[in-house]
């Protein structure tokens, strides 16, 4: 059960005046159960690359292969794979349109066609997954707060019971608790159903602290794609891209400067704070 | 008086339900008292739903106090005999850079504000070409908005406002959409508004490392000021930050582990000189 991409191009516009390349010649390999961090400047094509695993958009050049099948085949069922490779966009919550949050989860589920049973029992679970306490179930969704919206929007897709979970910048205008509670039950759920993760996000800190990978773009290439401390050891060529690293990469590199003799490696707070603590002997 | 007074603001929301009858009713902002200097740089901070948002509609008179009063550079804000000149006084700048733009062209958009304020031609333009040097975007003008990057076009948008001359400008969350370098690029022309122009900045944001150079900083909590004091001193205080939903740049947090694990630093470090200072006399101090 693999996700890969075989030299896939995107070209927007393609044959006409106004082409831009978006995808140039992107090879990734996407095995099951990986927390996996996308990060890129705007504008370095990782919308454009997140619309191609679901099958939204056709790549111009290369193929896509979701277990073995390429999933531009003409008979390749794409109703299905869009219900196993879930994508949540950005502003989810803006796509909130039932009358109550539990009939919004099941939207998803009963579209699959299944009976009503299967689909309120996953409608349920999802809501369960996401930490929805059950007061809000029959709710309006417009009466919820940002961060509540979210989770249903989240849950929506959960419902569908997919093997990836793609989101973009779920995190994008939450206050600090509500990026950290959004993102904690993200890594439960990962761990607890095994389910591929992909975060598209522009906080290095949460990239840092929650995926074992991460994939850089840039003008429509990958850049890196390596673990949190390969690629933060970067951060001078992420910087000449438009990203950055942790602040606390900077703390390491201006200690080590100094004549500090840390590893200057770690990208959480937690790790930085056992490397000084080592240095200093304590 | 200073440029932005409120006394005791109170604002409320009536919810209703589907047929218009009146369900409840949210005080979202609680007798809110500022007093905020000419030139001063202020930051608000607050969890989602704690009044910041609608607060700041308040001082551009979006929106009109339920209780109390709040005036700009002396003028009532519910005097609307003043709404225009308390508009072009007080520029508000939003999140989504996308609903802020409406020019086909940068500096068409730029100028858009003081063309509608009466503003003769040349002057149009001579405010165009100041503005868009201020934030850094001038080699920009003659672009498409469409052709540029969050940081850019939130950059136009700050620049559509001072176009118009203010006293004061309100950022509510203008980097929340933003990549890394984004969020520099918009901070940094926010910094040199204030500190060059004199502009007082109320900015608002869920991103703590923006607001280390702040003079100031609120954070509010169920529509009240829950905290105030320079940025050194709010963020001395992590756990309560913490309980409101909030947290303090990662520099100030790994002090703040340290110290519990008896690493002497000082509570309220701000960059990461001061913590490698800090650690350096730590050392030299055993």
């Amino acid at each position: 059960m693999s996700l890969i991409l075989n030299h896939v191009n995107y070209i927007y516009g393609e044959d006409t005046e106004l082409a831009v390349h978006a995808l140039k010649d992107i090879n990734l390999v996407i095995p099951d159960g990986q927390f996996i961090g996308l990060i890129g400047h705007t504008g370095s094509g990782k919308s454009t690359l997140v619309q191609h695993l679901n099958g939204l958009i056709r790549p111009t050049g290369g193929a896509i292969y979701y277990n073995g099948e390429d999933i531009h085949d003409k008979d390749y069922d794409k109703k299905k794979l869009r219900s196993k490779v879930g994508l949540v966009f950005q502003y989810p919550e803006h796509q909130l349109f039932e009358i109550d949050v539990f009939k919004d989860v099941c939207f998803g589920p009963k579209n699959l066609g299944l009976s009503q049973k299967e689909t309120e029992l996953r409608a349920y679970a999802a809501l369960k997954q996401v930490g929805l306490a059950d007061e809000y179930f029959y709710q309006s969704p417009f009466d919820l707060s940002g961060g509540q919206k979210r989770r249903v929007a989240i849950a929506g897709v959960l419902a569908m019971k997919p093997d990836i979970l793609i989101l973009d910048e779920p995190t994008a205008g939450l206050d600090p608790k509500g990026r950290d509670e959004i993102l904690d039950q993200i890594a439960k759920l990962k761990e607890e159903t095994g389910i591929t993760v992909i975060l598209v996000s522009h906080s290095m800190e949460d990239v840092a602290k929650y995926v074992e990978r991460i994939i850089v773009m840039s003008r429509g290439s990958v850049l890196y794609d390596d673990t949190p401390r390969e690629v933060f050891g970067h951060y001078k060529e992420l910087e000449q891209v438009g990203l950055a690293a942790p602040q606390v990469t900077y703390i390491m590199q201006a200690l080590a400067k100094k004549g500090m003799p840390v590893d200057t490696s770690a990208t959480t707070i937690k790790e930085a704070e056992q490397e000084i603590l080592r240095a200093l002997a304590l | 008086m200073g440029i932005i007074k409120t006394d005791k603001l109170t604002f409320e929301y009536i919810r209703r339900d589907e047929e218009g009858n009146v369900e409840g009713i949210t005080r979202a902002v609680d007798e809110v008292d500022l007093d905020i200097r000419q030139g001063d740089f202020i930051a608000i901070l607050g969890h989602n739903g704690s009044g910041k948002s609608t607060l700041a509609k308040h001082i551009n008179a979006i929106l009109y106090p339920t209780e109390g009063s709040v005036w700009v550079d002396g003028m009532d804000t519910q005097d609307e005999s003043h709404l225009w000149d308390i508009r072009q006084e007080a520029g508000m700048v939003f999140q989504n850079p996308d609903n802020q733009i409406i020019g086909q062209v940068v500096e068409e958009d730029v100028g858009f504000g003081p063309e509608n304020m009466g503003v003769p031609t040349k002057e149009i333009w001579e405010r165009v070409e100041e503005s868009l040097k201020a934030v850094g975007m001038y080699e920009y003008r003659k672009y498409s908005p469409n052709k540029l990057s969050g940081g850019q076009k939130q950059r136009v948008s700050i620049a559509g406002v001072i176009a118009m001359h203010p006293k004061c400008i309100i950022l509510d969350e203008p980097t929340a959409m933003l990549d890394p370098n984004g969020r520099k690029e918009v901070i940094r022309a926010v910094r040199a508004l204030n500190d060059v122009e004199g502009i007082t900045v109320v900015l608002i944001t869920h991103y703590m490392e923006e607001i280390i150079h702040a003079d100031m900083v609120f954070v509010m909590d169920q529509g009240h000021i829950a905290m105030e004091g320079t940025p050194r001193e709010i963020f001395s205080r992590v756990e309560e930050l913490q309980e409101l939903r909030l947290d303090v740049p990662q520099v100030t947090l790994l002090a703040h582990e340290l110290r519990k694990k008896g690493v002497n630093l000082p509570e309220g470090i701000l960059t990461i000189e001061e913590f490698t200072e800090a650690v350096f006399a730590f050392t030299g101090r055993r």
